[in-house]
């Protein structure tokens, strides 16, 4: 039995279903929804890994490279709003952000 | 079952249980460390697929450098890990059912319609060719720096941006630091300081006024 592409894409998808429970689970703590969110992109590299080594096609990796720089962007701001949301409210209880709400 | 076989069974193992440890565990801290061995073994999982370059940068970038964020934003936050926690299973049941789904569906889309290939397709390219002289890093340089030049330079500008705004986002001046503002005093000026008043050398004596002696007598 050798390895097929659906072995990997089904990793990546178990993997993304995995961090979409995670978002249900702990909608209160900012942290882990980040977490979860980095866990979702994984799961997405993953695959386009996957695809690109099935598919002997390179430009798959590119893509993975890029996303990993868009990721890495998104991690930084999301904790610097996130570092800025604690000193104002001392907590970072999701339910609690309504200041937008008006 | 060849040992890659084997090598991708215990990797996904691993990755999925990290993965359900982010997602369950009491302690943020526990949880960043975790997300550490998914990665790590999300990088093992790109090596079997001959994506040695990614799996590295996987290492470098999350491992060495989000992750030790997250740890740091973690630890200097003081966070009521229970008032976060209430409530944590009551969605469970949902969750659960959605994840399951997705799952589900993603599986049997998946294992139908894409068992493509016990082998990579024999296109006469160079990837995944076993080859010494193979090197996944020059092939995806070549295409970074060539064909995909100014997405590359465009993702240079969105880290810049990343940057300045992080910074930006988290800068602030403290009220209780006595500082001096140079900027001030450089632009200061003799007279700002230093007033000359002129004033005659002698000065007549003032006169006593008669008046409140007057609305004295008067009370």
């Amino acid at each position: 039995m050798t390895l097929t592409l659906g072995h990997f894409l089904s990793l990546g998808a178990m993997l993304f279903a995995l961090s979409v429970i995670g978002i249900f689970l702990n909608r209160r703590n900012l942290i882990v929804l980040l977490m979860a969110i980095e866990l979702m992109l994984l799961a997405v590299n993953l695959n386009f890994v996957a695809f690109s080594y099935y598919l002997n096609d390179m430009h798959g990796q590119v893509f993975v490279f890029f996303i990993l720089t868009v990721a890495a962007a998104e991690s930084a701001i999301g904790l610097a709003i996130l570092v800025l949301l604690f000193r104002n409210k001392s907590n970072i209880n999701v339910d609690e952000l309504n200041t937008l709400k008006g | 079952m060849d040992i890659r076989t084997g090598f991708f069974y215990l990797f996904s193992a691993l990755l999925l249980f990290a993965a359900f440890r982010v997602i369950t565990a009491r302690n943020p801290v526990y949880a960043a460390l975790y997300l550490v061995l998914a990665f790590f073994q999300a990088a093992a999982v790109w090596i079997l697929l001959k994506a040695e370059f990614l799996a590295i940068s996987l290492v470098l970038v999350y491992v060495g450098a989000v992750m030790v964020l997250f740890l740091f934003v973690v630890m200097m936050l003081d966070i009521n890990v229970d008032a976060l926690r209430a409530g944590f299973w009551k969605h469970f049941p949902l969750a659960a059912t959605v994840g399951v789904l997705i799952a589900l569906e993603m599986a049997a889309v998946l294992m139908g319609g894409f068992r493509l290939g016990e082998e990579p397709r024999s296109v006469p390219s160079v990837v995944a060719q076993g080859t010494a002289q193979y090197s996944n890093t020059k092939e995806l340089g070549k295409l970074l720096y060539t064909q995909y030049l100014y997405p590359l330079e465009i993702a240079a500008v969105l880290l810049l941006v990343a940057i300045i705004a992080a910074i930006a986002l988290t800068l602030r001046q403290r009220k209780d630091t006595k500082h001096t503002n140079s900027s001030d005093q450089v632009r200061i000026r003799a007279s700002d300081r230093l007033q000359i008043i002129k004033q005659a050398p002698t000065m007549v004596a003032p006169q006593a006024d008669p008046v409140p002696a007057a609305a004295e007598g008067k009370a």
